[in-house]
């Protein structure tokens, strides 16, 4: 049979040089799909095709045969002058290779999907699932060496992710590109597909319209079918935002924050805390950005849920006996760490109330845990990306200390709940890295000579005195001097942004992004020459890999190399997401 | 001749209105600036208060100061006026997304944008609630109509 299928794969291969142009499927080829969950198929052609000559078969038989529906012929797609094939909510279920092949006339394309399965029973009861947006291995070390100290080259404590069990390196790239952002990153650890740069839970098609694209299976939808577990997600960001929406939506454009909004809500889960309450607001209201008479707060107060909209209404809430809890904290994203509980910048004054994300995940933990089927809880850190973005280290690094924090909480849950699954990673990384201090008493005529390097980077001098986690102060005088190696052209002013989250560029008249000069007259202030094109507003992601670590059933299964995919897979194991556990 | 002094008195007279007028109307144009600090009553998670001077000033010339976002293209009829400059351009970049507190100006005719960084005063008639560009889709509360502006 093997062998069958590799003579099979070589004519094919063989014949491919003669074949006109090469039809697209979706799933794209190498898919893996997990058992029985439904998603789309989609065929496209390169050009018009009759639709007497398209034949598609799944491991040689009519298509239509294996996937239980008729294929729907669309002769010229919407704005594309080019014919297509449908068969959208179809189920394999059993596990094994499927070779898909599409032809039409000169056209031709053969993709192969492995179907697996999970075990009949389930190693974990929940999943802890943390993720720090944008989390690269230099956000670790300053949030190691900010909190805890360093003396003699050994740190002196050690973070609540430094001591999880199991480690891998995740590739993140797109399905159209090397690089990547964070809906397809998202995407692939919650759906188990790769997809591409803005895409939620569908395969990028080639039409215009952002919700007609080919769908996946998300993990909420995959734990609605199979289980009775609850569902929670907690971020600093808006909750329709790229990440925390990944868990639920499907659309190929990620800023579709209404819709998002609705696929969320139509989902219900039973625990949402962020910021993003202006998608639940209806259009009339001020402060909304819905273009619908949509009141998703009214909609939430009927299906049952508890709202809370401030720390001491979280406060309240966390003894809520309903279950199901609503928390919105800001119209927009929620503010960092360091301007929330140490600044009182960015958007603090108009939004004094917000809470953190530690106390977001203790009162989700407290509240999914009721449910005796159990729990998958999402947290995201998201301000670690939205600060790197910008360039403002300090702001990432300490909301990268506040996210190692949440994964103190969880790995507290597990020691009480063994059977609880953590995984604490990135969805994608930043091109930052620490190149050693800036020492303000070092005896130098400007701010760039007061860098230290080498030898010359000593241990910074944060203190922690009253052991709360955070450095007292980020000010000190010799502090980690962190760089991106990308950018756009900015001011570099070798201190921490104690007025308010860095804003490295501006766009001018002509459209292209140039240095702020807002901080061109901080004392000892350098230019710094931006590296990508000058229609890039602030540093991008890096294309470099992610660490994830892990602790408790299954994440053994957590090593080496593995694409952000086969993330989904692992959990989909632990979970036993293959079997019905419902009645 | 008297016909001539007729005229030209008449014409003072009307002058001396016409000053008069742009007097009060510089007066009150004066009384009528807002500040962004003065727009809303109260910021809340479960959506933003219009402060009582916004209402009362609904339907009236006001001038406001403020930045001009970086607008869609070069030459258009509308533009954001935002508190302190932004950044980035929420209408090119599909993940950026307009701070709260936005005032949409809608021009007395089309014209070309020059400086997108820089405090500017707009002068208009404000209008009040929830109102769809048929053109763009976009949504505004707050818009500032048959404006004019300058630098400041």
């Amino acid at each position: 049979m093997r062998k069958l299928l590799a003579i099979l794969i070589t004519s094919t291969v063989l014949f491919s040089p003669v074949v006109a142009s090469a039809a697209t499927v979706f799933p794209l080829d190498r898919a893996t799909i997990l058992v029985s969950s439904p998603f789309d198929v989609k065929v496209e052609f390169d050009g018009v095709v009759a639709e007497g000559d398209v034949s598609v078969t799944v491991n040689g038989q009519p298509a239509a045969e294996v996937l239980g529906k008729s294929l729907t012929f669309i002769e010229k797609e919407d704005g594309v002058d080019a014919s297509a094939v449908r068969i959208n909510e179809v189920t394999l279920p059993s596990p094994g290779t499927y070779t898909v092949v599409a032809k039409a006339g000169s056209e031709e394309k053969t993709v192969t999907w492995e179907v697996y399965g999970t075990p009949e029973a389930p190693v974990a009861k929940n999943v802890i699932f943390l993720v720090a947006d944008g989390l690269s291995v230099a956000h670790r070390t300053a949030a190691r060496i900010m909190s805890k100290g360093m003396s003699e080259g050994k740190a002196n404590g050690r973070l609540n992710m430094d001591d999880l069990d199991y480690a891998a390196f995740i590739g993140t790239s797109s399905t159209e590109s090397v690089a990547t952002d964070s809906a397809n990153t998202m995407s692939a650890y919650m759906t188990g597909h790769k997809t591409a740069v803005n895409a939620l839970g569908v395969y990028a098609d080639r039409t215009a319209d952002p919700m007609d694209d080919p769908k996946v299976e998300t993990l909420a939808e995959a734990l609605r079918r199979q289980t009775g577990k609850s569902v929670g997600v907690v971020t600093t960001s808006e909750l329709q935002d790229a990440t925390p929406a990944a868990v639920f939506a499907h659309t190929r454009r990620r800023a579709e924050k209404a819709e998002i909004n609705n696929h969320i809500f139509d989902l219900k889960p039973e625990v949402m805390l962020g910021g993003g309450s202006a998608y639940f607001l209806p259009q009339t209201q001020p402060g909304s950005k819905r273009k619908d008479d949509v009141d998703h707060i009214t909609l939430y107060k009927e299906a049952g849920y508890t709202l809370a909209t401030s720390k001491s209404e979280l406060e309240t809430a966390a003894g809520t006996n309903t279950g199901k809890l609503l928390g919105l904290f800001h119209t927009g994203n929620m503010d960092t760490t360091l301007d929330r509980e140490f600044l009182k910048k960015g958007t603090v004054d108009k939004f004094p109330e917000q809470p953190g994300l530690v106390q977001m995940t203790q009162t989700a933990l407290d509240v999914l845990s009721r449910n005796d089927e159990g729990f998958v809880l999402i947290v995201e850190a998201a301000n670690v990306d939205k600060m790197s973005h910008p360039l403002d280290w300090d702001r990432a690094v300490v909301d990268t200390i506040e996210f190692d924090k949440a994964i103190g909480l969880a790995r507290e849950f597990a020691a009480k709940n063994p059977d609880t699954l953590i995984v604490a990673t990135g969805d994608h990384t930043h091109g930052v890295s620490i190149v050693g201090t800036v020492n303000d008493e070092k005896d130098a005529d400007s701010m760039r000579e007061k860098v230290g390097t080498y030898a010359e980077a000593g241990f910074p001098n944060y203190e922690d005195k009253n052991g709360d986690g955070y450095p007292d102060r980020i000010d000190v005088s010799r502090r980690l001097f962190l760089a991106a190696n990308n950018g756009p052209d900015h001011y570099e002013t070798f201190r921490p942004k104690l007025d308010g989250p860095f804003v490295p560029a501006i766009r001018n008249e002509d459209g292209k992004y140039v240095a702020n000069e807002a901080y061109k007259d901080v004392p000892g202030a350098v230019f710094v020459q931006g590296n990508i094109p000058t229609s890039g507003d602030t540093g991008v992601h890096a294309v470099d890999d992610v660490v994830l670590q892990a602790s408790g059933p299954g994440a053994e299964k957590f090593k080496g190399y593995m694409e952000q995919s086969d993330v989904y897979r692992v959990i989909a194991e632990a979970l036993a997401l293959g079997a019905k556990q419902t009645q | 001749m008297p016909a001539l002094c007729f005229d030209r008195r008449r014409m003072l007279a009307m002058l001396g209105a016409t000053a008069m007028s742009f007097q009060a109307g510089q007066t009150s144009a004066a009384d009528n600036t807002i500040a962004f600090g003065q727009l809303y009553a109260s910021f809340g998670v479960l959506g933003l208060t219009f402060s009582d001077k916004v209402k009362e000033l609904s339907g009236k010339a006001v001038s406001m100061r403020g930045f001009m976002a970086p607008p869609l293209k070069a030459e258009a009829n509308f533009f954001v006026l935002t508190e302190i400059p932004l950044s980035l351009c929420p209408f090119c970049s599909s993940d950026a997304d307009w701070p709260d507190d936005i005032v949409v100006i809608y021009l007395d005719r089309a014209q070309t944008f020059e400086q997108a960084n820089g405090l500017i005063e707009v002068r208009g008639r404000l209008e009040v609630g929830s109102w769809t560009d048929p053109e763009t889709g976009f949504v505004s509360l707050l818009r500032i109509v048959e404006a004019g502006f300058h630098r400041v």
